[in-house]
């Protein structure tokens, strides 16, 4: 019975008609009382506290000056030996070789180098050839291939990629395998001899294949119309690089290791990440357990010198080296391990230091307002 | 035809087309026409016509711009929405910046990354932006379509959308103007209408409005189909108290005001319906020119992104022409002659040009230092952040059922750095319900004490009106037991006003008040026996006691502002005359009976309590008359009001000639109800360190009084400035004398302000606010008149200069336009976060302009619910939206911000490095699948989840202690100096990153004897280091690890891996083998032990500097955050009293109040009643 006192408001609740505020019938419910609407979530919160990082720090010197020097040592017992054959100097046996081959050359220009090993090498060794300065990893020489092609497409072999320009065509006769990393493959050939004490001299037997990834050999390099023997007839139609001397199916003898799953040739398309790299070239697999792969003495490294790294000041080395589960010599490991884990423990002393003089002081509420 | 006579007033115009009549309906016609006359110049001459039945029809094609009540924000339909979206999105520089570097990737002398690299993440950014403009979209035409289909009665329903100029336009009681209407006829006699208007200028007191006597008999539709006047009127413009125009009808002009108009955004009231003739509608009223235009809001985050990014380009620049010259020199020194083995390409002839393509190439390959998802990643944490608002329960009033909204979704993280905030007072500090709070009746003070349960009074006055909240049974005790005094003072009350009343049923009265004050004291007399029944014009009935008893009203001498009092002269049956007048104690004081003086000093004690209370007060007195002095004055009074010239003044003395040697009877109290928790939100946003104006358009009385209810205002202040000038000089006086005031206050040593603070850099390290370097609190009221002097261009200087001094300040009688005008000069002084927050259609100008505008919502008006960016039912719901959202929101918005320029900048600078060991030729480092989903899925997820999740203080913490709100407001966490860290931490990581491996793997090799450094082995293992580098990176960052976060940290790394291990899968190579060559890389790679330990040793020597230099900073720099939350533990209350009420306390700010108000002040609840 009673009427309401004026109040501008509360009577035009009333109206809902005349007011029609826009936005209320839309949102107005009640928000769900979830964790996640309400932003409690249960969530773990993890604060820097004295207790938790300066045990990280201790932790990490634990860990990594064992590891370092377990590194150092194990990257100690590896040995390894390197010789430069490019002949710079004009007292080297390739300097002539050096200074006179280039692309054009059709004779073979041959060296020897003699070097002696002062300790013998015990277990499997791997021979490398190594090059300096040889920008494997630019941007044109990167792309500069047709992977397509190499793992045996027919259309491909005789339609190579406008990437492997200028290296896609010879005369009009598409090129196999075509582009500029093909082009310029790695053809000198190496031979190690051991020079026994009376003078004569025994080859070594070096393994060519097992040098390549396992996918690389299997998966994604196949010659064309499969592994078959007739790769003369498979390669029909293609012609063989400029820099090249004879045609892919004519690597090895192997039919195994001929064409485009030659190792040599894969090894050598896998390209390098930087200028100077070292690729795997044979591997010397020991014979019994009884006498040391290398044995410590003279050898003489025959090389046939076919790859001319004049013009670019490039260089050339051979590198034998035994390896470990770590792989070769790395001493740098080994090293930074050492020292980022002292510098670790250092850390944490002088973080703990500071800790103790400052920390509990400023840590207490009743100041930090 | 037309207006001819006037026009020489308004120039020449070029051309009006005649009318147009629309045959429509049941019985009548809408009566349409046509308006405005466009001129050359900028002046627009409206002129409007209406025509009866027999007007021919054409001219309608002649029409030009006549603007409909239609009103539409939205952007797109479904046509236009692809083609417009698209064009807009590639005005955004960063967009259009990666199509170019697009088209860029298309040469293939230049593309040193597949054109997926970059089209990819392009296409993810457009189509995400394009979904969430879409449903923004979707809810504007939502919202468009709620106000343009409101129900409007243009003679016939209508919709608000189509209501024309022209049109005539039926209202109701209690609906909203649609459109500013010419008054042409009511129900109520004489055209009288009323209406409320504090959506428009926030007053809270009814207007009346009249039509022209020659308009107030069109009552029936038929007759105001006739209707066939003509009106010429000013142009559209943003003056809400004036109107010039004129009706031309019947060969006869009329002259019109604005005492004829209703306008937009009013709302009628205790009118039963009324006609109109639409004179402006849409956008020319006088509501929406008033609402200033809508300006495209930027956070300052924002415009620092940009800056940065514009920084990052330059960086860019920098790194290409580095880059690019040691091209030159390389293609110069070794690439000439490595060309037996690597020809140059056949358009590239000399090692300069080669400098030049490279320089490009390597734009495309460093573009990932300005990362396309970032503007997306932004907007996309930003609508999480917008979310967790509208669910938020703790922002949900029951009493309304609404939810807080967020409008506007780019503006969270400004929440966080806010330093002013502007409010409206009326609807948005008070519920805009008044109370009658207290009263002293001949020198006794009741209402004081009494705290109980409303009493119910109609047990002994059926009459009684059951909504008032006041009681004391004393009172009550006396009124019944015959006190004369008491007796009076209510006699008073329900005599002395202009209320109506009205029966609807058997004892059922309902009044309507002109203000509410008004309201409430005649409810209050009401209750306690005098209830005041209806009026005539010469008569007022009371029921005395259950007796009814008519008075004859002799005079009423009515109230305005220089009065500030009224009276009303009545005869009693016995025939005995008497004024009675109530009014401010000054003016009424004055005129007191000498003999009052005891009682006075009694009554103002009382007063000066109530007024620092904040209440409302009026005193109240009467006068006995004899018949002569009746006589005697009634001449006088009768020859004043015939008076054609000052007949105000002449009326005004006359009126003063009477109000002398009056009795005083008492006072009154009448409390303008806060909304809930007010002074509690304002105390702890003050210690927030944020500054709190309130800006009205309402009384100065009435605004202080509010300044001291919500504990602005308090009497412990070293001094209240009060503006009030209405001259150029007056206020530059007043406001040098405050200047004054405040030096020798203890602002000696703080006075460089004197040659420019607007110059003064802030200084992130050293808050120097002038605030902290003055001892005493200043506070400053200033009136509408001064503040459109101070804010002339020569003053506002000086202006400003003593504001910012003052702790609180209070706008009065503003003008909608004038609250954006101050809120413009302080984003333009202070260069400060500026927060607008207000109810009605006159507060939209200052919500747009502020920085960050806010809604109160669920009351009845809904313009400033419009225009805002946030809404929300309650007042006190901005400390949760500021302190709490808007600090998390701030702060995941900079953690997240630094984290993705570091990410990116490790993950890009990885390239220049090895620029120097490839020829400068643009090979990229990774493989390229990697940088293209390098962004925008290895490493988007977990930062999002951070920037959305994060939190570093719990919520509760952040309410108590609000010191915590700082950092955001001195942009300490990312500023220019942090990005600066977060780079360099970056590039320091890139080299890492790139020289660690490089140093291992070079002469490395497999442990089957293979060798290692192989480029795609290379490129896998940094690619790996980087992705664990930068996960454990985030999970350091990382505060506040909900399942979420380790989802997305843990499914990111996993992520990786997996698309890692099925892109170097057989399958897809054997499908794609030019796409997918590098097969097997990541088998044989990841299963060296060296390669781990080389990612292993990378990570340490990344992350351990970091560490220490972050538990260094916790150790000898804590900020507050880091405090609260290892101090988590201890008591948070009493360290909480130390930093919150404490300071509160012993700044003596509430030590005024009582021992039971500073009870009210900790209670959440009930406030209102228990203040007192």
């Amino acid at each position: 019975m009673m009427a309401s006192s004026y109040s501008a408001k509360e009577e035009d609740g009333h109206h809902p008609g005349a007011s029609g505020a826009g936005g209320a019938a839309a949102n107005g419910r009640k928000p769900d009382n979830t964790a996640f609407k309400q932003q409690r979530l249960p969530a773990w919160q993890p604060i820097l506290t004295a207790g938790t990082v300066l045990p990280a720090f201790f932790a990490i010197g634990l860990i990594f000056i064992p590891i370092g020097i377990g590194l150092y040592v194990t990257s100690n017992n590896i040995k390894e030996f390197e010789i430069d054959y490019t002949g710079t100097d004009t007292s080297s046996p390739c300097f002539s070789c050096y200074q006179n081959f280039s692309w054009n050359s059709t004779l073979p220009c041959k060296c020897s180098l003699p070097f002696s090993l002062d300790q013998p090498f015990e277990s499997n060794v791997f021979m490398y050839y190594g090059l300096s300065n040889f920008y494997q990893n630019h941007r044109r020489y990167v792309k500069s291939r047709d992977d397509s092609h190499l793992n045996g497409n027919l259309y491909s072999l005789t339609h190579p990629s406008k990437e492997c320009e200028p290296y896609a065509h010879r005369d009009n006769v598409p090129v196999a395998p075509c582009g500029a990393i093909a082009n310029s493959m790695f053809n000198d050939t190496m031979e190690l001899f051991f020079v026994h004490p009376n003078e004569t001299r025994s080859q070594i037997p070096l393994k060519r294949k097992g040098i390549a990834w396992w996918t690389d050999k299997h998966v994604k390099f196949r010659n064309p119309g499969g592994n078959g023997d007739n790769l003369t007839a498979a390669f029909q139609g293609t012609t063989y690089p400029v820099n090249w001397h004879k045609p892919v199916y004519e690597l090895d003898a192997d039919p195994e290791n001929n064409g485009f799953i030659n190792e040599d040739f894969i090894v050598w398309m896998r390209t390098a990440a930087l200028p100077t790299f070292r690729k795997l070239y044979r591997i010397i697999e020991k014979k019994s357990s009884m006498t040391p792969t290398l044995p410590s003495g003279n050898y003489t490294l025959e090389v046939t010198y076919n790859y001319p790294v004049h013009s670019f000041d490039g260089r050339k080395r051979m590198i034998l080296s035994t390896i470990s589960w770590m792989g070769g010599k790395n001493p740098f490991l080994g090293i930074a391990y050492i020292t980022v884990g002292s510098v670790c423990f250092f850390l944490g002393v002088v973080l703990l230091l500071i800790h103790h003089k400052y920390g509990n002081r400023s840590s207490s509420p009743d100041i930090a307002s | 035809m037309l207006g001819t006579p006037i026009l020489g007033q308004f120039g020449p115009f070029l051309f009006a087309a005649p009318f147009k009549l629309h045959q429509v309906g049941w019985c009548s016609a809408i009566l349409r026409s046509l308006q405005s006359a466009r001129r050359q110049g900028r002046r627009y001459l409206y002129t409007l016509n209406t025509a009866g039945l027999k007007t021919t029809k054409f001219g309608l094609s002649l029409e030009c711009t006549v603007a409909d009540n239609c009103i539409v924000t939205s952007k797109y339909n479904i046509i236009t929405f692809l083609p417009v979206n698209l064009f807009e999105q590639f005005q955004e520089v960063a967009n259009t910046y990666f199509l170019f570097l697009l088209i860029l990737q298309l040469i293939p002398q230049i593309s040193s990354l597949s054109w997926f690299t970059t089209i990819v993440p392009l296409v993810l950014v457009l189509s995400i932006t394009a979904v969430k403009d879409a449903t923004d979209d979707y809810f504007r035409h939502k919202s468009d379509n709620q106000v343009n289909n409101r129900q409007s009665q243009v003679l016939q329903n209508e919709k608000w959308m189509n209501v024309r100029v022209g049109d005539i336009i039926k209202l109701e009681n209690n609906q909203f103007v649609a459109a500013d209407l010419l008054l042409l006829s009511s129900t109520e006699p004489h055209g009288l209408c009323y209406i409320e208007t504090a959506e428009l200028d926030g007053e809270t007191n009814m207007k009346v409005r009249q039509s022209l006597s020659v308009t107030s008999e069109l009552g029936d539709p038929d007759k105001l189909a006739q209707f066939d006047g003509e009106v010429v009127c000013e142009p559209p413009n943003n003056k809400l108290d004036r109107f010039s125009g004129t009706l031309y009808w019947r060969d006869c002009k009329y002259p019109l005001s604005n005492q004829n108009m209703l306008l937009r955004g009013c709302v009628l009231r205790n009118t039963e319906s009324c006609y109109g003739l639409v004179i402006f509608a849409g956008p020319d009223t006088k509501l929406m020119q008033n609402s200033g235009c809508t300006k495209f809001k930027r956070t300052s985050i924002d415009r620092l992104m940009n800056t940065l990014v514009l920084w990052i380009f330059g960086f860019l620049v920098c790194m290409g022409v580095i880059l690019a010259i040691g091209n030159a020199v390389w293609e110069r020194k070794a690439g000439s002659l490595f060309q037996n083995f690597l020809p140059w390409d056949p358009s590239v002839n000399n090692f300069l040009f080669s400098a030049f393509l490279s320089f490009w190439s390597y734009v495309i390959i460093l573009n990932t230092v300005v990362p396309i998802s970032l503007y997306v990643s932004v907007e996309v944490i930003r609508l999480g952040h917008s979310y967790f608002i509208n669910w938020d329960r703790k922002m949900y009033c029951s009493h309304s059922n609404t939810a807080a909204e967020v409008r506007t979704t780019t503006l969270n993280e400004e929440l966080g750095q806010v330093e002013y905030i502007f409010s409206d007072k009326t609807g948005t500090l008070t519920q805009n319900i008044m109370s009658f709070n207290k009263c002293s009746i001949n020198g006794h003070a009741y209402g004081t004490c009494t705290m109980q349960k409303n009493k119910d009074f109609s047990s002994w006055n059926p009459l009684a009106d059951g909504g008032l909240c006041f009681y004391d049974g004393s009172l009550l005790e006396a009124v019944k037991t015959g006190d004369l005094v008491a007796h009076e003072f209510f006699r008073l009350l329900s005599l002395c006003h202009t209320v109506m009343s009205e029966e609807k049923t058997e004892g059922a009265l309902v009044y309507k008040a002109q203000s509410p004050d008004e309201g409430a004291l005649v409810t209050a007399a009401r209750n306690f026996g005098f209830v005041f029944c209806s009026r005539t014009p010469g008569t007022v009935t009371v029921h005395e006691l259950g007796r009814p008893v008519t008075y004859t009203l002799l005079a009423i001498l009515d109230f305005n502002n220089i009065r500030k009092r009224m009276s009303v002269i009545v005869r009693n049956p016995e025939g005995r005359i008497r004024l009675y007048c109530k009014g401010a104690d000054t003016v009424l004081f004055d005129r007191l009976h000498p003999c009052n003086h005891e009682l006075m000093n009694i009554t103002t004690n009382h007063l000066n309590e109530y007024a620092s209370d904040g209440l409302r007060t009026l005193a109240l007195a009467y006068r006995d008359l004899t018949e002569d002095e009746w006589e005697e004055w009634a001449e006088l009074y009768r020859g004043a009001g015939r008076t054609v010239d000052f007949r105000e003044d002449r009326l005004a003395a006359a009126y003063e000639e009477i109000e002398q040697d009056m009795m005083l009877l008492g006072a009154t109290a009448i409390e303008d109800k806060l909304q809930e928790g007010v002074p509690e939100t304002i105390a702890i946003l003050s210690l927030a360190n944020i500054k709190i104006w309130v800006l009205t358009g309402d009384k100065q009385e009435t605004a202080v009084n509010i300044g001291y209810s919500c504990k602005m205002l308090t009497d412990d202040m070293t001094e209240i400035f009060i503006i009030n000038g209405h001259t150029v000089q007056g206020v530059r006086e007043e406001l040098r004398d405050a200047m004054k005031e405040e030096e020798t206050q203890g602002l000696g040593k703080a006075c460089s302000l004197g040659n420019g603070f607007s110059e003064k850099p802030k200084n992130p390290t050293s808050p120097t606010s002038l605030l902290e370097s003055i001892s005493g609190e200043f506070a400053l009221v200033i009136s509408g008149h001064s503040l459109a002097h101070a804010l002339e261009a020569d003053m506002e200087y000086e202006f400003v200069e003593t504001v910012s001094v003052c702790k609180a300040v209070i706008c009065c009688r503003v003008t909608p336009l004038q609250k954006a005008l101050v809120i413009e000069l302080i984003k333009r002084h202070k260069k400060a976060v500026t927060l607008a927050i207000g109810d009605g259609a006159n507060d939209v100008s200052m919500i747009k302009t502020a920085h960050i505008g806010v809604g109160i919502s669920g009351q009845e008006g809904i313009q400033a619910v419009l225009a805002s960016d946030y809404s929300f039912a309650q007042f006190r719901f901005l400390q949760r939206l500021l302190l709490v959202h808007g600090r998390w929101s701030y702060l995941r918005m900079c953690r997240f911000l630094c984290y993705f320029f570091y990410k990116n900048f490790a993950f890009t600078m990885v390239h220049f490095w090895f620029g120097f060991f490839c020829g400068f030729s643009a090979q990229t480092v990774y493989d390229q699948y990697f940088i293209t989903l390098y962004n925008i899925v290895y490493t988007s997820l977990p930062v999002l989840a951070m920037g959305i999740f994060d939190q570093d203080v719990p919520e509760q913490r952040s309410l108590e202690y609000p010191k915590l709100y700082e950092p955001g407001q001195l942009n300490l966490l990312f500023n220019k100096r942090e990005f600066f860290i977060c780079i360099t931490q970056g590039i320091y990581t890139s080299v890492v990153l790139f020289f660690v491996p490089y140093s291992v793997l070079s002469h490395a090799t497999q442990s089957n004897g293979i060798a290692l450094a192989d480029y795609q082995t290379f490129a896998v293992t940094t690619a790996t280091a980087l992705v664990i580098v930068v996960s454990v990176q985030i999970a350091l960052d990382t505060g506040y690890w909900t399942a979420i976060n380790h989802f997305f940290v843990w499914g990111s790394l996993g992520s990786y891996f997996t698309i890692l291990f099925v892109l170097h899968s057989d399958i897809l190579f054997s499908l794609f083998p030019q796409q997918f060559n590098f097969l097997g890389s990541a088998q044989n790679t990841l299963k060296q032990p060296v390669v781990w330990l080389t990612i292993a040793l990378a990570t340490v020597i990344c992350i351990a500097p970091v560490l220490a230099f972050r538990f260094l900073k916790v150790e000898l720099k804590p900020q507050l955050s880091d405090t609260v939350h290892t101090g988590s533990h201890r008591s948070g209350y009493a360290f909480a009293h130390q930093e919150g009420f404490g300071e509160l306390i012993t700044s003596g700010k509430n030590m005024r109040l009582s021992s039971l108000a500073l009870a009210t002040f900790f209670k959440e609840k009930d406030s209102t009643e228990m203040r007192g």
